[in-house]
């Protein structure tokens, strides 16, 4: 088996006297989708910022394609072939949405000079119109992407997190504030993606159904620790995982 | 707009431009070729502010190390076109300076750091009497002779401004069109996002500062054979702020708007002239009204028209009920 | 030694009367996010309301004081709160600094244009005489100007500490939407923060102007200083805009004396800068407070 596209390694954080996150490690493989879930509290976020470089873990590393990218910038990890999104909403509402796409790969292509007396789009316009039609927003392309509802943003912003053609990407909370139809079409893309590229995705949840139906692979967290790990089904099934949602 | 209807319209704008100051008194042409000149220092603020979303009140101070750079090197014997440049790379590396500060604060702390650092500039000026003069300036900067084409007179010297004006303009048309230009927009619109999709935010931040100032400097290599004189108040805080109020006024963020700010900050007070003293209060009082009516700046109202008598694009009916929840 | 003393104790006064006018910018930028920039023009305004009760109306001095007091609540509290803090604040930050700068220049050309571009003497409320403090020559002017200056920020602490309505106020600056769930009348609470700027400038006025005399440029430094006093003490509460003032004052008469009288302006600029790059909260903020 190749080298696991993400691994996690004894991550620790507290915030005061509180352990947020207690020593959490775990691997992901091309390919697979994997499920973060946990109740409110579970740690599930700071763990999430601790992979994305956002907070300095105390102790632990994250090696992303057998690179140590603790400490790492934003835009350095990026141009490593990782993609996310954010919570909150996060595309650039005066920009078009063939321009939001395009600034999502314009920055893995040539050098900072290149990149000013090269052509405007630098070469990605077709790119980018593939993968608008690709989320069925081709009548949206030259909207701004402020005057969007909000699911079809929600699409933008993720496919902002694709163009760059990413390795691993990470989506926290694609599901909060999207309704059924958006939800399930989402889903839908994000599977059809994945099968046609074999892109590695991590999600952070708090909606089960989507996660249930979208992942191969879910890992339930607890007060910090991880407390279950497997397929959709055996978590659905697992008393320790319905003891801690239940509060037990 | 039609695409044919653009490029029409910035000939016909050129042309005018051309044609404006045949047969115009010295007066009219001075403060035509001073209109161009702060359109360009505009032109540069514009880039950091409207485009980067990086405000600065420092945009006079460059113009005053242009201005002060060229006049000290054409005194020294230096033609214009070598000393331009030399006062241009200082801007850029003291623009990058200034720029460093806008990646630990934001909004009104930059405000104040740049503000701080026009005043700086001033009483450097003022001060170091053996450099630049000191409260007494600066005088008798030579106007640059390309032998067959000298600018000693005042329409030469508009024709040449307005060819550097439509140089710089160009210049700056070809940075806001290229994917520069668009990670400018997506720092000012999210910073985190734009760091998260791989666009190196320090970098851009410094560069929107460095290259904002050398149009400030460019502004001021231009003032200095304009006016033949120069004293460091021409250089205050006040200064910047009313290059601000042109790109504010015009419409930030918008191409064209320093051009149509800077006629408006440097035409208007001509107008109310008839109003003797009062005109500055006029004009203080006209601004506030826009700033409460108009917030988008002049170039908005286009927009605003145009929007309400275009019908909006229908959203699918399906795609807007996303339930707003956040 | 005794020269010391008395630069520091005329510091001092100035860096009190600077410490006023920080103190009421610094609640206006907490409870309504306004960086007044004409904050200045607010502090040379208030004398001239007097001036004109006094010459106009011809009435005493002290009376005219007072109005010159309500007119300036009305003026610089109520109206500016009214006609350009609320309607432009929506439109953003950037739009608010320019619409103040704006005014500062209206206000200013107004006093020049329609009162007088010459300096005016002002009458001082307290006599000028010299009095020796262990060899130091100091006026009674100063030492009654850091008094009431001094005893007005901790009426105006107690006020915000101790009453409901301060305590309200505090809140509302804090976070404006809790304090609004728990039933704090969030608008009037902003109000009164403009009401309160407004009388702390208008005092300030009434202290410094027999100083400098009464003059339309006047603003022009007394805006800045007040700024750069309320960041260097430390943005989020009145003991940093306190402290910051007095530092000032003492820091400029200081340079002023014994170090460089051209560059005399330039001290608290640089001070400026670097409080900015190395303890953005101030020198006596906390972090938190500054995250807006």
């Amino acid at each position: 088996m190749s080298a696991p596209v993400l691994s996690v390694r004894n991550i620790e954080k507290s915030f005061g006297g509180i352990q947020a996150v207690r020593g959490v490690s775990f691997d992901v493989h091309k390919g697979e989708i994997l499920g973060l879930i946990g109740p409110n509290g579970s740690g599930k976020s700071t763990l999430f910022n601790c992979i994305l470089g956002q907070l300095a873990p105390d102790a632990g590393e994250v090696h992303v394609t057998g690179r140590n990218v603790s400490k790492m910038r934003a835009s350095d990890l990026n141009k490593l072939g990782v993609g996310r999104t954010f919570q909150q909403l996060s595309v650039f509402p005066k920009m078009t949405v063939l321009d939001n796409i395009i600034l999502a790969g314009q920055e893995h292509h040539g050098t900072m000079l290149s990149r000013l007396f090269g052509p405007s789009d630098a070469g990605l316009t077709q790119q980018a119109e593939q993968l608008i039609s690709f989320f069925r927003l081709t009548h949206l392309r030259d909207t701004l992407a402020g005057s969007l509802s909000y699911g079809q943003q929600k699409l933008v912003d993720a496919a902002m997190a694709l163009m760059a053609g990413p390795s691993l990407v990470l989506l926290d909370e694609p599901a909060g504030g999207v309704n059924l139809t958006m939800l399930a079409n989402l889903k839908e893309r994000l599977v059809t993606y994945n099968a046609e590229h074999g892109t590695t995705f991590v999600v952070i949840e708090h909606n089960m159904e989507f996660v249930m139906s979208l992942c191969t692979r879910i890992i339930v967290l607890a007060e910090g620790h991880i407390i279950a790990e497997g397929k959709p089904e055996e978590i659905r099934a697992n008393q320790t995982v319905i003891d801690a949602y239940l509060g037990g | 707009m039609k695409r044919w209807l653009r490029p029409l319209l910035l000939v016909l704008l050129l042309a005018l431009a051309i044609i404006a100051p045949l047969g115009q008194g010295n007066y009219i042409v001075y403060t035509l070729t001073s209109w161009l000149i702060f359109s360009i220092a505009a032109m540069g603020l514009n880039l950091t502010l409207g485009y980067a979303g990086q405000i600065s009140l420092a945009q006079a101070s460059f113009m005053a190390i242009g201005a002060y750079t060229t006049a000290l090197l054409t005194l020294a014997g230096w033609h214009w076109v070598l000393a331009m440049p030399l006062g241009l790379i200082l801007c850029f590396a003291v623009g990058l300076l200034l720029g460093y500060p806008a990646l630990r604060v934001k909004g009104h702390f930059l405000a104040f750091v740049t503000l701080a650092f026009n005043t700086l500039v001033f009483l450097i000026l003022r001060n170091e009497e053996w450099l630049t003069g000191g409260s007494y300036g600066l005088v008798g900067m030579p106007r640059p002779d390309f032998g067959l084409f000298s600018t000693m007179k005042q329409l030469p010297f508009y024709y040449f401004t307005l060819g550097i004006t439509v140089i710089a303009s160009l210049v700056m048309w070809g940075i806001v069109r290229s994917p520069w230009g668009r990670a400018f927009k997506a720092l000012r619109e999210n910073p985190v996002r734009a760091e998260s999709l791989g666009v190196d935010t320090r970098r851009i931040t410094l560069l929107a500062f460095a290259i904002g100032s050398v149009y400030g400097g460019l502004a001021g290599a231009l003032i200095t054979p304009l006016v033949q004189f120069i004293e460091p108040g021409s250089f205050g805080v006040g200064h910047s702020l009313r290059i601000l109020l042109m790109v504010v006024v015009g419409g930030a963020g918008y191409f064209f708007g320093p051009f149509l700010g800077a006629g408006v900050v440097i035409m208007l007070p001509e107008m109310l002239r008839f109003t003797a003293g009062y005109y500055l209060i006029i004009y203080s009082a006209l601004v506030i009204v826009m700033l409460v009516f108009v917030p988008s700046g002049l170039i908005g109202i286009g927009g605003r028209l145009r929007e309400k008598f275009r019908p909006r694009r229908e959203v699918r009916a399906d795609m807007r009920e996303g339930a707003r929840l956040q | 030694m005794s020269q010391l003393l008395q630069v520091l104790l005329s510091g001092l006064a100035t860096g009190s009367i600077y410490a006023l006018v920080a103190i009421g910018f610094t609640l206006v930028w907490q409870a309504a996010q306004t960086v007044n920039f004409a904050q200045g023009e607010f502090v040379m305004l208030p004398a001239f309301f007097v001036l004109v009760a006094m010459g106009y109306f011809g009435l005493p001095f002290l009376p005219a004081l007072l109005v010159g007091l309500v007119l300036s609540v009305l003026v610089l509290g109520v109206l500016f709160k009214k006609l350009i803090a609320e309607p432009i604040l929506p439109h953003g930050g950037i739009t608010l600094i320019i619409a103040t700068m704006a005014l500062g220049i209206f206000l200013k050309e107004s006093v020049k244009e329609f009162y007088s571009a010459e300096a005016q003497p002002f009458p001082s409320m307290f006599p000028n005489d010299p009095i020796d403090i262990f060899g130091a020559v100091v006026s009674l002017q100063d030492l009654f100007n850091l008094a009431i200056s001094l005893g007005v920020v901790v009426l105006l602490t107690l006020f915000l500490n101790r009453t409901r309505t301060g305590r309200c106020m505090q809140a509302t600056a804090q976070n404006p939407a809790v304090a609004e769930i728990l039933g704090v009348d969030v608008k009037r609470m902003i109000l009164y923060t403009f009401l309160i700027n407004a009388a702390l400038a208008a005092l300030a006025s009434f202290l410094i102007t027999p100083v400098y005399l009464a003059k339309f440029s006047n603003g022009e430094t007394l805006g800045l200083i007040a700024f750069i006093a309320a960041i260097v003490g430390g943005f989020n509460q009145i003991r940093g805009a306190l402290v910051g003032g007095l530092l000032i004052g003492v820091l400029d008469n200081l340079t002023a004396t014994y170090v460089t009288a051209q560059y005399r302006a330039a001290l608290p600029l640089v001070l400026l800068i670097v409080i900015i790059m190395l303890r953005p909260q101030g020198l006596m903020g906390t972090s938190e407070g500054r995250s807006v």
